[in-house]
């Protein structure tokens, strides 16, 4: 138990990301907390290169979670954007509400 | 090791906690606020095991811009009327919530099943090229193959970012009507002739100026 192991981060990476995919399919208020669904999944992708990087001893792990955080900024923005334009148009942002595409 | 499990133990039951509340808070500003303190106890938990550098890009990418900006978007937006409807509704029938609890349950064993049963060969850790060494910091080694080994990727990542700047930009940019504004273009070209004109005032009668 007192020894903290790469599975420890690895099962803390898996609760994370489950947890996020949960609240994608629960979530029926706005597309935000979808959005911040998705940054807890990118977290827990995170979480997982950076125990792997510190375990292993190989320092590229880091390297692929410092890309994984640009994309997921760019990600964050091009997403908001996206959601402020809709309001504007729409007015609302509810999830259940937004389907022009009837899909 | 015993202080090593304490602080682990608190920081990953901390961003456990805050990440279901995430996902189950009514209020939209609440869930950004335990993103906030979830991105945190994870950078803690980073800078715990020796990744410094990410541990404080973290901070100040998640905490200081992403979940920033989350909050000022929540906070532009009418959100706040919406709280009341929490994944029940009158319209929709929320049948894709159970497929989604047993999506994520098969998911996350999926992952532990992977944890429990994964080793890796002993030589493994022999072959890499990029060992971490204890001599340089993690900040300086990170910095040695990043702007060497993979120099085109981090100008790749540049031109994401340069790109996601452009399309946020021209996504939320609208003209409006009625918002004066200069025209360099029309005061540049203005010329003596129609900038001044003489009038013939006749006593006692004024003058008369458009606009």
């Amino acid at each position: 138990m007192t020894e903290i192991g790469l599975g420890h981060y690895l099962t803390l990476g898996a609760v994370i990301f489950s947890i996020g995919v949960i609240g994608i399919f629960l979530n029926r208020k706005n597309i935000i907390v979808i959005l911040m669904s998705i940054e807890l999944i990118l977290l827990a992708v995170n979480i997982n290169l950076v125990s792997f990087s510190i375990y292993l001893g190989d320092l590229t792990g880091q390297v692929f979670t410092l890309f994984i955080l640009t994309v997921a900024a760019a990600e964050a923005a091009i997403g908001l954007a996206i959601i402020v334009v809709y309001y504007r148009n729409a007015g609302t942002i509810r999830v259940e509400e937004i389907d022009k595409l009837k899909g | 090791m015993v202080a090593h499990a304490i602080f682990f133990y608190v920081f990953s039951i901390i961003a456990v906690i805050s990440a279901i509340m995430v996902t189950v808070s009514k209020n939209t500003v609440h869930s950004v606020f335990f993103l906030i303190l979830d991105f945190i106890s994870i950078s803690c938990l980073f800078i715990m095991i020796g990744a410094e550098f990410l541990g404080m890009i973290m901070l100040i990418v998640y905490v200081g811009a992403v979940a920033v900006l989350f909050l000022f978007v929540v906070m532009m937006l009418n959100v706040a009327q919406q709280k009341n409807k929490w994944f029940n509704s009158e319209t929709t029938s929320s049948a894709h919530i159970p497929v989604g609890l047993i999506i994520s349950t098969i998911i996350f064993f999926e992952l532990i099943i992977v944890v429990g049963g994964w080793k890796y060969k002993p030589e493994l850790s022999d072959q890499n090229t990029t060992k971490i060494s204890n001599e340089i910091s993690n900040t300086h080694s990170l910095g040695q193959i990043l702007y060497t080994d993979y120099i085109h990727i981090f100008q790749i990542s540049g031109m994401i970012l340069l790109i996601a700047m452009i399309g946020a930009i021209v996504l939320t940019f609208r003209q409006r009507d009625g918002v004066k504004t200069q025209s360099y273009l029309k005061q540049i070209s203005r010329e003596r002739s129609e900038g001044i004109e003489v009038l013939e005032v006749p006593s006692n009668k004024g003058v008369k100026i458009d606009d």
